[in-house]
């Protein structure tokens, strides 16, 4: 490792690195935070079929608007990637279709569909691809200055919301047909907290790319489970862990000498980083984890 | 009239339409357990982790020989599956949050993995997405003295050995997919069967991973068996209509493909998603649009009955056949579309300004109020129900009532007079 490179990473000389710290960092931790949510009422793997879906919508996107712009491609693929929660939704309600085929079923055609689109997009004159690919698989090294800014600014938003509705999506997560009977309104809170994991979902599709990005909403607060029974030390430690990911695999990506000439792509050093802690946590977690359940396991038999 | 043929396959094209057909054939027969068992997207995951088993497998062999990333991927596959059920166990996750976890994780590692070897091996990442089913027929074998794509000879293998694995334990899968219970409490290990599906899971996904992509891997293990689903509800029949769907799609994704000029594997899955979407609609017993113009039909039938039988006892307060019968102007669309019946299928027709019943009308209007009154009767003589309770039940039977099943009341109850003292229309 270049000491040099790292004294400039760690005292965030370098701008390039500073704006894909504060992307990756803010994007980690408030997929955390949603993830916890999503994860208590068992839409992890929504945000799966929302992110394959968003590539068709960032096709359309580019097909209408004519250039890779950034905003623009992101409300096409935040449009496609609500279509596909929507999708999932109606196929699980209105047919004998199961939730998790249906979640298949929706990745299966909505990225086939965007594929296919980016396949057209390429071959046609003047299209060359124009860094759509950079979607599927992310790169975050290539992230500017308003990138970074306008995905900083959609997750403070998203925050903000997850912040001032605590106690209603908690209601939802836990008794929603208990918050139902009280007059909260559960169908619009539940379309909401989809609402949020789409944009999450989207926000982070630049940087983690469409494959990967499930990762930060189903890991961190898979690891937090493991440390705690109660929902609000739950979301504060999924957010951190996510967030903490996020910078940790930046930062990596920047300094580990990368082989080839492609360097170390970030979104998959991000989610090996949260995977660590996810195995970590498995072991030693508080309230779940192996070790100390079976130390407690342990300490009862001597007792007994 | 002339059709353009230009996106019919020619030549070695044809090799591309075998290949795709193959590997959602097999893709589909398979995936149609995992969908029952609702294991749909273990397939899912399935696809994407196999990556790390060929990374490793190339590291390891230093080759792109097919063995050994075989194995690899075999490995990888039955990994995800035991990963998945261990955390879900040990940790008490979700099955979903346990599925995400491993998958992703194991992707990443591959991504990187692959990242890592990049200089010596042409495993793009990409390529592993999109699959390159167009360079199918570049890479041939001989076989008996026949050049044919190698991907071919391993795609028909598998579908081959998938065949073989769902005939030969039919009883077995279909036992443990229903009922695992009851599959493990008769002596077929539910666990066992579990495992030997996951093992031929992961070899068809590797099978088909390498020559279609893992997109349409994913696509072809849940789409046809769902939508199979949704047409029959017979295992068989399901398996056998899975397999055909599989090839439809896959032929016209190729032609879709062709026409459009873009990825294969692209058009395929969407070609699969249109056929389940169809499905879904238009399914003869479980389809949306199927089950609404149903409950449509009963809903104007009801309504129709409902007018003939207000009629009717109209009719009877002042017995005239030509007497004008005054109706209420229609409240809904549903009673519109019910009086606009009546007169098309001449039950009705129109007397100054009024309605009258016709002899068909009066017959059809009688045979409904003789089953409110026979129904009514019957749950005064055999039920406690107090008398103010009798009408709105007997109102929503007697539409269901058959000429059959009113003929038995009516010996049963032995009545002329229903028990508000009004007269059971006799047949």
């Amino acid at each position: 490792m270049n000491d040099l490179d790292l004294l400039r990473l760690i005292t965030l000389q370098d701008s390039t690195t500073r704006t894909v710290l504060l992307g990756t960092g803010t994007l980690g931790l408030v997929s955390g935070v949603v993830g916890a949510f999503a994860m208590l009422r068992r839409r992890g793997l929504v945000a799966d079929a929302v992110a394959h879906a968003a590539l068709p919508g960032i096709c359309v996107a580019f097909l209408i608007v004519g250039s890779r712009q950034f905003g623009s491609l992101l409300l096409g693929a935040l449009v496609f990637g609500a279509l596909a929660a929507w999708a999932i939704t109606l196929i699980r309600g209105a047919t004998r279709v199961k939730e998790d085929a249906a979640i298949g079923i929706v990745i299966g055609a909505f990225f086939g569909l965007g594929i296919a689109m980016s396949g057209v997009i390429q071959r046609s004159p003047g299209g060359n691809k124009a860094g759509l690919d950079g979607f599927i698989f992310g790169k975050a090294a290539s992230m500017v200055r308003d990138d970074a800014l306008l995905i900083a600014g959609v997750c403070a938003g998203v925050l903000l919301i997850v912040v001032l509705l605590y106690k209603e999506l908690k209601l939802l997560c836990f008794d929603e047909d208990f918050g139902a009977s009280q007059g909260w309104p559960t169908l619009r809170l539940d379309l909401l907290l989809m609402l949020l994991v789409c944009v999450c979902t989207v926000a982070g599709l630049p940087a983690v790319g469409v494959v990967l990005m499930v990762a930060l909403l189903i890991i961190p607060p898979a690891a937090a489970r493991l440390w705690t029974n109660r929902l609000g030390p739950m979301v504060l430690l999924s957010g951190l862990i996510g967030g903490a990911s996020g910078l940790a695999g930046t930062a990596m990506s920047a300094v580990l000498p990368a082989p080839g000439t492609r360097g170390w792509p970030t979104g998959p050093l991000i989610v090996l980083c949260a995977a660590c802690v996810f195995v970590v946590s498995l072991l030693l977690g508080k309230a779940r984890g192996v070790i100390p359940g079976w130390l407690g396991r342990r300490r009862i038999e001597r007792t007994a | 009239m002339t059709f353009d043929l230009h996106i019919w396959p020619e030549g070695s094209e044809w090799w591309v339409v075998t290949a795709a057909a193959l590997a959602c054939a097999a893709c589909a027969v398979i995936g149609t357990f995992l969908v029952l068992r609702r294991l749909s997207l273990l397939g899912d995951a399935i696809s994407h982790a196999i990556l790390p088993g060929i990374a490793m497998a190339f590291i390891l062999s230093g080759s792109r020989d097919v063995w050994p990333m075989l194995l690899g991927a075999l490995a990888a596959g039955l990994a995800t599956a035991g990963l998945t059920a261990g955390i879900q166990r040990v940790a008490r996750l979700g099955s979903d949050a346990s599925l995400g976890v491993v998958f992703s994780s194991l992707f990443a590692f591959g991504v990187l993995l692959i990242t890592w070897v990049a200089d010596r091996v042409d495993l793009d990442p990409g390529c592993v997405l999109y699959g390159q089913i167009e360079f199918v027929p570049l890479d041939t074998t001989t076989v008996l003295g026949i050049d044919i794509p190698r991907a071919v000879l391993w795609l028909s293998m598998i579908l081959v050995a998938d065949l073989l694995f769902v005939i030969v334990l039919f009883k077995e899968l279909r036992l443990s997919s229903f009922d695992p219970a009851m599959s493990t409490a008769m002596g077929f290990g539910a666990g066992v069967i579990h495992y030997l599906l996951m093992t031929f899971v992961a070899a068809t996904c590797v099978a088909a991973f390498e020559s279609v992509g893992s997109i349409l891997v994913v696509a072809m293990l849940v789409a046809p068996g769902a939508t199979a689903h949704l047409l029959t509800d017979r295992l068989s029949s399901t398996l056998v209509l899975a397999a055909f769907l599989g090839v439809t799609a896959a032929f016209l994704g190729f032609l879709g493909a062709k026409w459009f000029d873009t990825s294969v594997a692209g058009v395929i899955s969407v070609a699969a998603g249109v056929q389940f979407l169809t499905a879904a609609l238009l399914a003869p017993r479980h389809g949306i649009v199927t089950r609404w113009v149903r409950r449509g039909l009963l809903a104007i039938r009801i309504a129709r009955e409902d007018e003939l039988a207000a009629l009717y006892r109209q009719h009877e307060a002042s017995p005239e056949p030509s007497a004008t019968l005054t109706v209420l102007p229609p409240s809904t669309l549903r009673q519109r579309l019910a009086r606009r019946l009546l007169r098309l299928d001449q039950s009705v027709r129109r007397i100054n300004g009024g309605l009258s019943l016709t002899p068909a009308g009066l017959e059809q209007g009688a045979a409904i109020v003789r089953a409110h009154r026979l129904w009514e009767t019957y749950l005064a003589q055999k039920t406690d129900l107090p008398l103010d309770h009798l009408h709105e039940a007997s109102h929503r039977v007697e539409h269901f009532v058959s000429a059959e099943l009113a003929k038995r009341l009516s010996k049963a109850v032995q009545a002329t007079q229903d028990p508000h003292g009004r007269p059971i229309p006799p047949v």
